[in-house]
């Protein structure tokens, strides 16, 4: 079986300009909404806070739970449904509470006045204080800057640095519009987030690896060979692989999304995204990025 | 058969006996003989899948610090007092400095003389006088505050070792993390208050004489004579359970601390048939309790942990067998604890806690039946279209794949990893872009096909130039996958150690045993058509 007949000749270099044209909107969407909404919504593993994870013996409303807590003190605690039934609830306040376990069993009782004794349990409380946060943010930074730094490094000896390079925008690419889409989407960047964003990071240079060794050997093969068309040839050979390999992968990882559970919901939801938007950088903002680079260098020598 | 092919062969059957040796444990946990058991840890499961508790607490440094001027003052007045050095005070001031208030010169060089002698690790620092007197200001080297630090944290973890040994809990782990936060792991705890409790307690002990000339009432609004300090007594009604606290006066100077103790234990008062916490001193301990009652009898002295009075007896007569009790309104499980945390020893500064995190029971079971069934439907899915898009190679894809699985499992269990909730997700991860490898490889393949070479000449140039390609891309994902390591924390961490074990046995399973596969295939067979 084939998908991708061998002597296929899509023009994807052709169509570069609009391709970085598309990327630029939609990461100036994702600025614009970082910038409106203040930056990225963290999670309490960054930005420090409580949560408590509830689950109710019965089906129930977000209004319900607030109105069954209503007599404690427990003002500015947002309420959230997790996961698909109406039973299990998320309570999460601002502040970091030094005694968590007290507040998880005042939620429990004040919540069994309502629902009935033994009907309502305590399966999950976190609490992370401001500095741990701070300290989190910074680490989970840190490894993404030394990956990126350490595929640059790894790029460019195996490869030339002007690949290393196309691999690292293509990534940054790939980081900043999953970034968007979570903005858009309000979702929440927590540790398992970053996790994903820094496989999406691994997967986006891997593809653009497989790419790039096509270009290397096709230069050698065709050293005379202006530098478009064979790029554009490069691609469309790999593109059989491409294609398998991301719809495999992106396969596995929609199991993670629908069966997974509500934990890894969001890990799974930022590679669904990465991995399309990985396949596609490394066609159409990888590559093109070498025939910048190389056309700015003839520029250059013009010049002089 | 070669002997090439033979002894690859060999060399597969070896991983696949071992890993199935090692696994056992793990699935067929109870039915094996007790020495296989012994030898091969099932896999761990990190505390999100089975449920626990994880902590970090901080070390306030700074207070220990405080503790130990605050000791130094007393033995500095001390000396002096011994050695006739004529002084006005001795204090404790902000910024971690003593000082050493004189009239005149002669003694300020007397001072300065006994420091240098009996304190070396003062540093002496001279301020000028003001109205006259002359302030001797001296402050710990910065080498000695370092000390102290280290040894606070160091003793910190220590005790805290000793409280959760005590407090009874399977495999709990506890290590120092950065420069004064300790990480405590209790899996499957089932009181996480109690163990809060436990583990947040400084649990210092001392021993200070009741200001009994001073008014509480007054204190209350503000009015405290220099060397006392307010504290409060608790006391919990027996019959309605509330908490009332009682403002009391003591001096300021501790007679006794803690340190001194040797045991502690729970016991029943058999008149009001309430529990108590008998402690027993050690022989120094006991001297010193023995002179402090002698000289106080018919006064009351104030027992507080962690500046809480829990009571304030009437010393009645002199007590010179090295036993003291501690009673107060408690109950049973916190008398117990009480005796737990004195038995422990106290933290040399109070602890804060910084993060916490607990997984009831019922979550994970819950997640690992969903990351399991997650894992087998991404398994279903890559293997289905492996073998419909490649026929006969995704077949052998699939083969290597189910290898790579059992051998990902197979080093967790060797290398006792632990595994997550984000390792199963990277366990699915992995199974698809395992594939990756065998694609490429099979993609090749069918180009040299293409290109009108042998079936066999197309296996030996699709493996040979797939080889490179498949190396920088594993690689470079394995690079992410250590720093993930390196620099991730708790959820981050398990999942990087899946990903980069699952990238080395997908090398190993992609190149080498699906190639072993082809070559026994076609070894000694005359294969025209390759079902690629």
């Amino acid at each position: 079986m084939e998908l991708i007949r061998p002597d296929t000749n899509y023009d994807f270099v052709g169509k570069r300009h609009i391709a970085i044209i598309a990327s630029w909107l939609v990461i100036l969407v994702g600025l614009v909404s970082l910038t409106i909404k203040g930056g990225p919504s963290y999670g309490i593993d960054f930005s420090g806070g409580t949560l408590v994870q509830i689950k109710l013996a019965s089906e129930t409303t977000a209004a319900q739970v607030r109105e069954a807590l209503k007599e404690t003190e427990l003002h500015g605690m947002t309420i959230q449904q997790f996961g698909e039934q109406a039973n299990e609830f998320l309570l999460r306040a601002q502040g970091a509470s030094a005694n968590l376990e007290n507040l998880a069993t005042t939620i429990q009782g004040t919540m069994e006045k309502t629902y009935g004794a033994g009907k309502v349990e305590i399966r999950r409380t976190e609490m992370v204080g401001p500095q741990v946060g701070k300290d989190l943010r910074q680490k989970a930074l840190m490894a993404i800057l030394f990956a990126i730094a350490g595929m640059l490094v790894y790029i460019t000896f195996r490869f030339e640095f002007r690949f290393g390079l196309g691999a690292i925008i293509g990534l940054v690419h790939d980081v900043l519009i999953t970034l968007t889409v979570f903005s858009l989407l309000n979702l929440e960047i927590d540790l398992t987030v970053i996790a994903a964003f820094l496989t999406i990071v691994g997967y986006s240079v891997n593809d653009t690896v497989i790419v790039c060794d096509r270009i290397r050997e096709n230069m050698a093969k065709h050293p005379k060979e202006a530098i478009e068309p064979l790029i554009n040839r490069s691609i469309n050979e790999t593109l059989s692989r491409t294609v398998m390999t991301s719809g495999i992968t992106l396969l596995s990882v929609i199991a993670l999304y629908l069966f997974g559970g509500s934990v890894i919901k969001n890990f799974a939801f930022a590679m669904l995204i990465g991995i399309v938007i990985g396949t596609y950088s490394s066609i159409f903002v990888a590559s093109p990025i070498i025939i910048y680079w190389e056309n700015f260098k003839k520029h250059k020598a013009a010049r002089t | 058969m070669s002997k090439g092919i033979k002894w690859r062969a060999l060399l597969v059957l070896f991983c696949i006996a071992l890993s199935l040796v090692s696994l056992a444990p793990t699935f067929l946990r109870g039915s094996l003989p007790a020495w296989w058991a012994k030898a091969f840890d099932p896999i761990h499961l990190g505390l999100d899948l089975q449920g626990g508790m994880h902590l970090v607490l901080g070390v306030d440094v700074d207070k220990a610090i405080e503790g130990r001027l605050d000791g130094l003052t007393d033995q500095v007045e001390t000396m002096l007092q011994e050695q006739d050095i004529v002084f006005k005070r001795v204090e404790h001031l902000p910024g971690e400095r003593l000082a050493v208030t004189v009239y005149d010169e002669a003694a300020g060089a007397q001072v300065d003389a006994l420091m240098k002698k009996e304190f070396p690790s003062l540093e002496p620092m001279t301020f000028a006088g003001e109205g006259g007197y002359i302030q001797k200001n001296f402050r710990l080297s910065a080498q000695e505050l370092t000390n102290l630090k280290e040894y606070a944290v160091r003793q910190a973890l220590e005790t805290l070792r000793n409280r959760v040994d005590q407090f009874g809990v399977s495999e709990p782990l506890l290590q120092r993390e950065g420069e004064n936060r300790i990480l405590i792991q209790l899996p499957g705890v089932k009181d996480p208050d109690r163990a809060i409790a436990l583990l947040g307690k400084t649990a210092r002990l001392e021993f200070k004489m009741v200001a009994e000339d001073v008014d509480p009432l007054q204190a209350v609004k503000g009015n405290l004579p220099p060397g006392t300090q307010l504290l409060y007594e608790r006391r919990v009604d027996p019959q309605t359970g509330t908490v009332s606290e009682i403002p009391l006066v003591v001096q300021e100077k501790t007679v006794m601390t803690g340190d001194l103790l040797a045991d502690a234990q729970v016991r029943i008062d058999t008149r009001f048939n309430e529990p108590y916490v008998g402690v027993e001193f050690n022989a120094l301990g006991a001297r010193r309790f023995d002179q402090i009652t002698g000289a106080n009898v018919g006064k009351r002295m104030a027992i507080v942990l962690d500046d809480t009075v829990y009571s304030a007896p009437v010393i009645r007569e002199r007590i010179s067998g090295g036993s003291a009790q501690i009673s107060g309104s408690f109950s049973e499980q916190e008398a117990t604890d009480l005796a737990i945390v004195l038995r422990a020893g106290s933290l040399p500064a109070p602890v804060k806690i910084l993060e916490n995190r607990t997984v009831g029971p019922s979550l994970g079971r819950d997640s690992i039946h969903q990351g399991i069934v997650a894992v087998i439907l991404a398994a279903v899915f890559v293997v289905a279209a492996m073998a419909i898009y490649y026929k006969w190679a995704g077949v052998v894809a699939n083969l290597a794949l189910g290898l790579n699985l059992l051998f990902i499992l197979a080093c967790l269990s060797l290398f006792k990893a632990t595994l997550t909730l984000p390792g199963i997700a990277g366990i699915a991860l992995t199974l698809g872009m395992a594939v990756d490898a065998n694609v490429l490889i099979n993609e090749r393949i069918r180009e040299e096909l293409r290109h009108g070479k042998t079936a066999k000449a197309a296996l030996e140039a699709g493996f040979g130039k797939a080889f490179w390609t498949i190396m920088d891309a594993n690689l470079t994902t394995l690079l992410s996958g250590i720093i993930l390591f390196q620099f991730g924390t708790g959820p981050v961490k398990g999942f990087a150690v899946t990903l980069s074990v699952g990238i080395l046995t997908t090398l190993f399973t992609a190149i080498f045993v699906s190639r072993l596969i082809f070559d026994f295939y076609m070894d000694r067979r005359p294969v025209k058509r390759l079902s690629v």
